[in-house]
């Protein structure tokens, strides 16, 4: 019974709210009902909405839950919201994948990875909000290092930057670096920030 | 060389002019175009004859100045580091002699790099291959004022700039029709009678709605000393101009040129 109106709830909740719900989020105004409890609710959910028959589903995006149109319906809904679709040049989804698996990153080592000037793009990518300045790096003049934002994985419909479509694996071509080496993605850490700084930036309303 | 040329028309209006356009396949960067000469020439990635993929790579740049495209100076960086190789690997080095000890393949950093911008170009394949918002899916977009931030539901009025100002007036005026027939003699009408008009008009009211002044009136001469009285006014600091929100209504009240009574307004400005 309470399962029952609790998935209501959580609906309700879900659908109203302006950004993607977190499970904290969500269990903080829902403080009477049990962590695992709610949890479990969302998986009926988006088991009960997982239905071709209908014109949304519950997404899980950057570990946050939000109602999204399906894929099938994309086109009549272009229809209506006249606004530019998202599309992405070659250059930007680039710079992109390089910032998403190599972060955090500098500017001249995507331009080393890319072989052409990426200026341009880090700045529009900047501005689209997609990546952002995460600090700077201890060498030598300080550069700028990047990394990839909350909106990134919401906008790639990805719920952490662990599924990011893995790397052909490719062996190793032995030889260092030319660049310092990066270590491997702390991927928690990572993400933990990322959400973390977005959430104060957007001033988590409530 | 096969350089997928492709022929474009200009545009389909002038599908009579014989002048076309030649497209070149695009290329990313210096790297992008070697993986393509390198594909095209089915080469072994990780055993590149520089001298051929040189030679390539040259062609193509020299084709590019012939048709007068600009080059990038990263195309040419690459060019030189290309025939640095090529060099290098002409030279009887230690790698030549005993290829296990120290002293890499002079190809070894660009392979490496060539390697790992495949990789990157193919995550980035993928990436679009992903289901986008805004593109495939749709989410809610929210502007209910219910909904909206403190921040942006502040109370306090907008102080309104010239331009905001501007404007207004210019939907005013493209509501009001040009007609200018029979014309016999135009009952003008100064800009200081308006200042007067709107400043007794103030004394009745208090507050006036910036879009009332110009109702019921269609001479466009007339509106235009309207707007002109309103600057006016404002530059000699006898009215203050506000709007409560964005596109909301703009608002026009006495400003009080007292001193003392200055912050009773200013209270009274931030309840309105």
């Amino acid at each position: 019974m309470t399962a029952c109106r609790l998935k209501s709830i959580l609906e309700s909740l879900i659908f109203i709210s302006e950004e993607p719900m977190s499970l904290d989020r969500l269990c903080s105004i829902l403080q009477e009902y049990d962590r695992d409890l709610i949890r479990t609710c969302i998986l009926q959910l988006q088991a009960e909405y997982d239905n071709p028959e209908r014109g949304i589903f519950l997404a899980e995006v950057a570990k946050r839950y939000q109602f999204r149109t399906r894929e099938e319906n994309g086109g009549y809904v272009r229809r209506l919201v006249k606004t530019k679709t998202s599309r992405f040049s070659q250059s930007a989804l680039e710079t992109l994948a390089i910032t998403a698996y190599r972060q955090p990153i500098t500017r001249a080592e995507i331009e080393y990875l890319r072989g052409v000037d990426s200026g341009g793009v880090i700045k529009t990518l900047l501005e689209k909000k997609l990546i952002k300045i995460l600090g700077k790096k201890d060498i030598p003049g300080r550069p700028l290092i990047y990394g990839t934002t909350r909106y990134f994985l919401e906008m790639f419909s990805l719920r952490d930057l662990k599924s990011l479509p893995t790397l052909r694996e490719i062996e190793d071509l032995v030889v260092e670096g030319t660049y310092e080496q990066q270590e491997e993605l702390p991927l928690e850490g990572i993400l933990q920030t990322t959400t973390d700084e977005t959430s104060t930036l957007t001033g988590d309303k409530g | 060389m096969d350089l997928n040329l492709s022929e474009d028309y200009i545009d389909s209006s002038d599908r009579y002019d014989v002048s076309y356009k030649v497209r070149l396949e695009k290329f990313e960067g210096p790297l992008d175009l070697l993986l393509y000469l390198i594909k095209k020439s089915e080469l072994d990635i990780y055993d590149v004859p520089i001298a051929i993929i040189t030679k390539q790579y040259l062609e193509y740049i020299k084709l590019l100045k012939e048709l007068n495209l600009e080059i990038a100076g990263d195309f040419l960086v690459m060019a030189s580091t290309l025939i640095q190789i090529k060099s290098s690997m002409l030279l009887p080095s230690r790698y030549e002699e005993n290829p296990d000890e120290e002293g890499e393949d002079p190809r070894a950093e660009l392979i490496r790099r060539l390697v790992e911008y495949s990789r990157y170009k193919e995550a980035a394949l993928r990436l679009n291959d992903q289901k986008l918002l805004g593109r495939e899916l749709f989410a809610r977009s929210f502007v209910s004022k219910e909904l909206q931030s403190d921040t942006l539901m502040s109370s306090e009025p907008l102080e309104l700039d010239l331009f905001a100002l501007i404007e207004a007036f210019r939907g005013i005026l493209i509501k009001t029709p040009h007609e200018s027939f029979h014309e016999v003699s135009a009952e003008s009408i100064s800009i200081a009678e308006r200042i007067n008009e709107i400043l007794s008009l103030l004394q009745e009211k208090e507050l006036l709605d910036f879009a009332e002044l110009f109702e019921n009136c269609a001479d466009r001469d007339y509106l235009v000393a309207t707007f002109l009285a309103i600057l006016e006014l404002c530059k000699l600091r006898l009215i203050r101009v506000r709007q409560q929100e964005q596109y909301g209504s703009i608002w026009i009240r006495p400003a009080v040129v007292e001193t003392s009574d200055r912050h009773e307004q200013e209270d009274k400005g931030d309840s309105l």
